[in-house]
């Protein structure tokens, strides 16, 4: 299976990386990062708060029919436009727990460019956890959708 | 256009998945999996292309007939569980894509 997006997540570490081309200049891959509505955009939440500053925060939160299904907050450690964000993440009411993000943006050329993540977590059982959460939901809405299926055959 | 297909997408049809439950127990011929569905045959052999594009069923030739036979090495990358992680960030980037297009 081809992805754009590549994941080095070795074993026996508590880190990983993705890796990402883009068909974008450097400053239109950054700007998606710093502008508070496009983040919500593809980050498919509202932004509450965005500081993009050395020791400012974020907050992410995200309603489905009346109710908060999504929260996140971090602080930003560094926020070098077009070059680097360094910041923590954590998404709350989940047992992921606070998670520290290296964020390198490149040029490749004038119309590309490369997003570097790595993300350090408490534990490789904290980062696993991560690594299965959309598992466990893609493997749910499979079975949902196999039961359903089931269930008009009847 | 790139024909090895997305697994998740031949796996996010009914009918396709209902096929692979069905060759799960035992390898059918084209004609037999199609009787086991009210659906035209043509929509069934398209399903069943799909389905080995993205290498979860294995062709056998036999005579005139093809038997499918489920693909064990493909389903396991459906089971990885990396690989929904690894989509869900490449979804998320393609948005990037897609939104900063607009700002060019």
């Amino acid at each position: 299976m081809e992805y754009k997006t590549k994941i080095d997540a070795a074993d026996g570490r508590q880190d990983l990386k993705i890796t990402r081309e883009f068909d974008l200049p450097l400053d239109l891959l950054f700007k998606a990062y710093e502008d508070p509505d496009i983040v919500g955009q593809w980050m498919g939440t509202n932004v509450l708060k965005m500081e993009n500053r050395k020791h400012g925060s974020y907050s992410f939160e995200t309603s489905h029919q009346g109710n908060v299904v999504f929260k996140a907050n971090g602080t930003i450690h560094e926020f070098i436009p077009n070059e680097r964000i360094i910041r923590t993440f954590e998404m709350e009411n989940a047992e992921i727990g606070v998670q520290l993000e290296f964020l390198e943006f490149e040029s490749i050329n004038a119309v590309r460019s490369k997003l570097t993540m790595q993300i350090i977590y408490r534990s490789e059982e904290h980062r696993a956890r991560q690594l299965k959460l959309p598992f466990t939901y893609g493997i749910n809405v499979a079975h949902n959708r196999l039961e359903e299926l089931l269930s008009k055959s009847k | 256009m790139n024909l090895r297909r997305d697994v998740f997408q031949a796996i996010a049809d009914p009918s396709r998945r209902a096929i692979l439950l069905l060759l799960a127990t035992q390898p059918l011929t084209a004609g037999l999996i199609a009787s086991n569905f009210d659906t035209a045959r043509p929509t069934i052999s398209k399903h069943l292309q799909i389905l080995t594009e993205c290498e979860l069923l294995r062709q056998e030739q036999k005579g005139r007939e093809i038997i499918y036979h489920l693909n064990p090495t493909g389903l396991k990358d459906v089971a990885s569980f990396l690989t929904p992680f690894q989509k869900l960030w490449d979804e998320r980037f393609d948005k990037i894509e897609e939104i900063m297009k607009n700002y060019k």
